[in-house]
C-alpha cells in the first residue's frame, strides 16, 4: 500500500526516487527496453556488416528485401526458424542445447551496467540510464564477459566433432590469454576514476578529459583484447572458416546456430560500449560539463543518449572495417603478440602511471587542468617511445620471424640427430 | 617452433604492423566510399554484350513473312554437333524451301558455322542469353519459332575490317 502511494505522490524530479515500486517498475521497463533495442541492433548489424562489407569489396550488398535492404534482417530471422534443427548423432545432447544459451546470456547481461545517458528527470523521480547502478560496475562485466568462453568451448566439445573441438580448443586459449590483458588495460582508468562503477568513470572523464587521450596505450590494448574477446578478425580463430569449416559452431543449425551469431553481434556491442564508456566518455557530450550536474532535463537525456549511440555506432563501423581489412592471425602469432607483447606492455604501463598518479598526489596536485595536462604529456611520450621504438618490427612480424644463427644450427641439429631424420623405420 | 620454416630474411628496421594496419584501412575507407560498384543490378541493368556474341538462332524472314531457308542442306552438313534436322521440300513454282527445320539448342555448341555457311543469310546466331525453359522440349526449336525470334543477331567477322571498327 505504501508503495502505490509512493508512486501516486509528486516528488522532486531531480532526486532518486524514494519509494521501491518506481524502483522495480523502471528497472523492469528498462531491461525490456533495452533488450528490445539490443535485439533490434543486434538483427541489424548483421545487415550492416554485408552491407558494409560489400562496399568495402566493391559490390553493393543485400538491397533486394525491401527499401535498400531493411528487411534483410527480418527475411533471415524467418528463415532461421524455419529451417531444421539438426542433432549431431554422436553429440551430447543436454549440453548442446545448453551452449548456445551459455553464449547468448552472458553477451546480454553485461549491457545491465553500462550507462547510456544522462539521468532522466520524472514526476516519480530522477531515474538513473542504465538498467542496474551496481556499486561494482566493472568488475561484473569482467566476470560476466568471460562465462561467454563457456558456451563457445562446451559447443565445440558437445558437437563430438574434430573442427568444432580445435575452435573450441583455440577459443579458450585466446580469451584466456586476451582477457588478462583487457583487465590490465583498464586499471589505470580505474587508477584515474578511484572507483569501478561504470557511472564514476564517465563522470571523472567528464571533469578530467577522456581517457583516450590520457590513457592512448590503454586505449590501444583494450582495443586490441576486445577484437580477440568478441572472436572478430584478426582474432577469429574459433571459427576460421578456411580452416575449422565454421569452428566451434559447425554442427549447429537454424535458431541455435543463429544464437551464436546474436551472441557474437551482442559482445561487439558491449565491447563497443566498454570502450566508448572507459575510454570515450561514455554519454559525455563533448566540450562541456553539464551533463553530470543538474538540473537534469528530457532534452539533456536525449542528447546524451544521442552521443552515446553516435558513439557507439562509431565502434560498431570500426570492428566491420577491421574485419574486412585485416587477414587473420596465425595461431603462434596470437599467443605471442597476447603474452609477449601485450602483456608486459599492459603491466608497465599500470606502473607508469601509477608512479605518476603517486606523484601528482604527493606533489598536491588535484584532478583539474594541471592534473589532465601532466597526464596528457605523459601520454605523448609513452605513445612515441610505443609508436616509434616497440613498433618496429618487433609487434607481430618477429613471432619466429627471425632467429639467431646459432639457435637455428643448434635446432637443426637436433632435427638430424633424431631417428626420425635418418629415415630408418622399426 | 617448426624447424625448417624458410624464413625471410627482411630489415627488422622496416616492419611495422602498425603503419601497414592504417595504410590497408585506408584503402579499404576509399573502396567503402567509392561510389563506382561493379556489380551488374541484373534484372533491371543488362550486360552489354559483343556485337559478335553467339547465341540462340533467329531464321530471318523474307518481305512476305516467309523464311528466308531454301532448303540447301549446308547448315546440317557443316553442323559439328548435328543439332539441325532439316526436311526439304519444292512447291509447285519449284523452290525449294523447309517443310521441316529444327535446332537443338541442347546439342548445339554454338559455333556459328550454319550462319557462316548459309549462302541466303537465312540462319543467324543471336545476340541472346536468357534462355530458360520449362521442359527439355522447349528446347527444340522449330521453323516458327525460330523466324519468330526478334534479338539481334551475331555481326560476322570482317577480313577487311579484322577490329569491328
Amino acid at each position: 500500500m505504501m508503495h502505490v502511494a509512493a508512486l501516486l505522490q509528486v516528488v522532486n524530479p531531480q532526486i532518486p526516487p524514494q519509494g521501491n515500486g518506481v524502483f522495480v517498475i523502471a528497472t523492469l521497463l528498462k531491461m525490456v527496453i533495452m533488450f528490445t533495442i539490443l535485439m533490434v541492433v543486434v538483427a541489424y548489424l548483421t545487415l550492416a556488416e554485408r552491407r558494409i562489407s560489400a562496399w568495402i569489396q566493391d559490390r553493393h550488398g543485400p538491397n533486394r528485401v525491401g527499401p535498400q535492404g531493411l528487411f534483410q534482417p527480418l527475411a533471415d530471422g524467418l528463415k532461421n526458424f524455419m529451417k531444421e534443427e539438426t542433432y549431431p548423432e554422436a553429440a551430447n545432447k543436454p549440453i548442446f542445447i545448453l551452449a548456445p544459451i551459455l553464449s547468448f546470456i552472458p553477451a546480454l547481461t553485461t549491457w545491465c551496467v553500462i550507462p547510456f545517458g544522462a539521468p532522466f528527470p520524472t514526476r516519480w523521480g530522477r531515474i538513473d540510464m542504465v538498467v542496474a547502478d551496481l556499486p561494482v560496475g566493472f568488475l561484473f562485466i569482467l566476470a560476466i564477459s568471460s562465462l561467454g568462453v563457456y558456451g563457445i568451448v562446451l559447443a565445440g566439445w558437445a558437437s563430438n566433432n574434430k573442427y568444432a573441438l580445435l575452435g573450441g580448443l583455440r577459443s579458450s586459449a585466446q580469451m584466456i590469454s586476451y582477457e588478462i590483458s583487457l583487465g590490465m588495460s583498464t586499471i589505470p582508468v580505474l587508477l584515474l576514476a578511484g572507483n569501478v562503477t561504470l557511472r564514476s568513470i564517465v563522470t571523472q572523464q567528464a571533469y578530467g578529459g577522456w581517457n583516450v587521450v590520457n590513457l592512448t596505450i590503454a586505449f590501444l590494448i583494450f582495443l586490441v583484447a576486445a577484437f580477440a574477446e568478441t572472436n572478430r578478425l584478426p582474432f577469429d580463430l574459433p571459427e576460421a572458416e578456411t580452416e575449422l569449416v565454421a569452428g566451434y559452431h559447425t554442427e549447429y543449425s537454424a535458431m541455435k546456430f543463429s544464437l551464436f551469431f546474436i551472441a557474437e553481434y551482442a559482445n561487439m556491442v558491449t565491447a563497443s560500449a566498454l570502450m566508448v564508456t572507459l575510454f570515450f566518455g561514455g554519454f559525455d557530450v563533448p566540450f562541456t560539463a553539464h551533463d553530470n550536474i543538474g538540473p537534469f532535463t528530457g532534452w539533456l537525456t536525449l542528447l546524451s543518449v544521442m552521443i552515446f549511440v553516435a558513439k557507439l555506432l562509431f565502434f560498431l563501423f570500426f570492428f566491420m572495417w577491421v574485419r574486412w581489412t585485416l587477414p587473420r592471425f596465425r595461431y603462434d602469432q596470437l599467443m605471442s603478440l597476447g603474452w609477449k607483447f601485450m602483456l608486459p606492455l599492459a603491466l608497465t604501463y599500470i606502473i607508469v602511471i601509477a608512479a605518476v598518479v603517486l606523484v601528482l598526489n604527493v606533489a598536491g596536485i588535484t584532478p583539474g587542468t594541471m592534473y589532465s595536462s601532466i597526464l596528457g604529456a605523459v601520454n605523448i611520450v609513452l605513445v612515441m617511445i610505443v609508436f616509434a621504438i616497440l613498433d618496429h618490427g618487433r609487434i607481430i612480424s618477429p613471432a619466429y620471424g627471425r632467429m639467431e644463427g646459432a639457435r637455428l644450427a643448434r635446432l637443426r641439429g637436433v632435427a638430424a640427430r633424431s631417428p626420425l631424420a635418418s629415415g630408418v623405420t622399426r | 617452433m617448426p624447424i625448417n620454416i624458410k624464413v625471410l630474411d627482411r630489415p627488422i628496421e622496416d616492419v611495422s604492423y602498425l603503419k601497414a594496419t592504417l595504410k590497408g584501412m585506408a584503402l579499404t575507407f576509399k573502396h567503402l566510399v567509392n561510389p563506382h560498384k561493379v556489380t551488374v543490378q541484373y534484372p533491371e541493368e543488362k550486360w552489354q554484350i559483343s556485337p559478335r556474341w553467339r547465341g540462340t538462332h533467329r531464321m530471318l524472314t523474307t518481305e512476305t513473312g516467309k523464311a528466308k531457308c531454301v532448303a540447301c542442306g549446308l547448315c546440317p552438313t557443316v553442323c559439328p554437333a548435328n543439332c539441325i534436322k532439316l526436311v526439304p521440300g519444292e512447291d509447285e513454282e519449284g523452290n525449294r524451301y523447309p517443310l521441316i527445320f529444327e535446332i537443338d539448342e541442347f546439342r548445339c555448341i554454338f559455333c556459328g558455322y550454319c550462319q557462316e555457311v548459309c549462302p541466303e543469310e537465312a540462319i543467324h546466331v543471336g545476340r541472346h542469353y536468357e534462355n530458360a525453359e520449362y521442359s527439355r522440349e522447349g528446347f527444340v526449336y522449330d521453323l516458327e519459332r525460330l523466324t519468330a525470334q526478334t534479338h539481334p543477331v551475331c555481326e560476322m567477322w570482317d577480313p577487311e575490317d579484322p577490329r569491328g571498327e
